[in-house]
């Protein structure tokens, strides 16, 4: 199954969940009213919750990104290093 | 040090590395000197026009052509197939794969090898974006670009793996044979569907942090409209695999 499948079955197993209770759509005893009002702004909490969550995630990764100063150094005192030894073996730049 | 039968074959493809290229092999046969692994370095050079293989030439005057291997192509035919080719001639029972141009070390290798025997991993991928890795010489812009294009691909593929855009890993010769024969993308996305082509198949995946640091000599050759080939790609594994 491609992960596309995967989520429109998933999303449409939890919309259908959802649909289900807050229309009452088997017409079974209705659910206590204090109920619905969490289940109605429900999706509309997650979706906010993930969008939050998202650039909370990538707002950290950026800041905590390590820069590699040290490596970068590193490989400009190694590049000379080789330059000279290459060049002391005949090679030709 | 490490005496075991393992082979490991470098795979360098350059187009216009001339000035990359004798102080990446200088460095590959540095790190592997230290590390004892028996290894080849293997060129495929796409008939770079800044005379990148004559360099090549030198470099097996220096170092022998039993260690340094050049396997040219006329000219340039794009990164998937220069794998391809290069694996042709290898003969190490492991291949890695990296970029000439400096921003891979050869350092990392050892850590690799290491990794590989522990978990006997079939593929072993380095990694910006975990522990100590990360990169050198990007703006904040292409920091959060490369951040927010991860986590996405995290979100809609759950490969399990960190960094899918990169392309310094090792991997068991016959796994790359399987995966390299499965995978049509190009480009970024060439790297990002073998590794999810990977999970796919069952191929456990063993990660190295890595420190990139962008290349100092010679011109970046993807690069124009990267970012809508890297969503086109994405949403093509997203509804393809
Ligand atoms: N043989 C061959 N090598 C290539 C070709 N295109 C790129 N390369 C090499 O593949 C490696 C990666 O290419 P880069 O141009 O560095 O791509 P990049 O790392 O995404 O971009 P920059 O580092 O920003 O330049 C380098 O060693 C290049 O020389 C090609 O068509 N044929
Ligand atoms: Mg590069």
């Amino acid at each position: 199954m491609t992960k596309l499948l995967q989520w429109l079955l998933t999303l449409a197993l939890l919309g259908a969940t959802w649909a289900t209770l807050t229309l009452n759509l088997l017409g079974l005893s209705p659910l206590p009213p204090a109920w619905y009002q969490v289940l109605w702004p429900l999706p509309t909490y997650l979706l906010v919750t993930f969008g939050c969550y998202s650039l909370g995630v990538v707002g950290y990764r950026l800041a905590s990104f390590n820069d590699c100063e040290e490596a970068a150094r590193e490989l400009q005192a190694q590049i000379r290093e080789a330059r000279d030894d290459l060049a002391r073996r005949g090679m030709k730049f | 040090m490490a005496a075991s039968r393992d082979k490991y074959s470098v795979l360098l493809p350059t187009y216009n590395e001339r000035e990359n290229l004798p102080l990446i092999v200088w460095l590959l046969m540095r790190s592997f000197e230290q590390s004892g692994n028996d290894f080849e370095i293997i060129v495929i050079d796409d008939g770079s026009p800044d005379g990148t293989q004559e360099i090549a030439e030198q470099l097996i005057k220096i170092y022998g052509s039993d260690k340094i291997l050049l396997r040219p192509r006329a000219k340039k035919l794009g990164l998937g197939t220069a794998y391809v080719h290069g694996m042709k001639h290898a003969t190490g029972n492991f291949i890695i794969i990296m970029d000439a141009d400096l921003s891979h070390h050869p350092k990392f290798i050892p850590e690799f090898i290491r990794r590989q025997k522990e978990g006997n991993f079939d593929i072993v991928s380095g990694t910006r974006y975990k522990g100590n890795g990360g990169v050198h010489g990007w703006d904040v812009k292409r920091k959060l670009i490369s951040r927010g294009a991860n986590f996405l691909t995290q979100i809609l593929l759950r490969p399990g793996a960190s960094d899918l855009t990169g392309s310094f890993r090792l991997y068991k010769k016959e796994v790359l044979q399987k995966l390299i024969e499965k995978c049509v993308s190009k480009g970024y996305v060439f790297q990002m569907e073998m590794i999810v082509r990977a999970r796919q198949l069952g191929y456990s995946i063993g990660e190295v942090p890595i420190s990139f640091v962008d290349r100092v000599y010679g011109e970046s050759k993807l690069g124009g409209n990267e970012i809508v080939s890297f969503l086109k790609g994405l949403l093509t594994l997203f509804a393809t695999t």
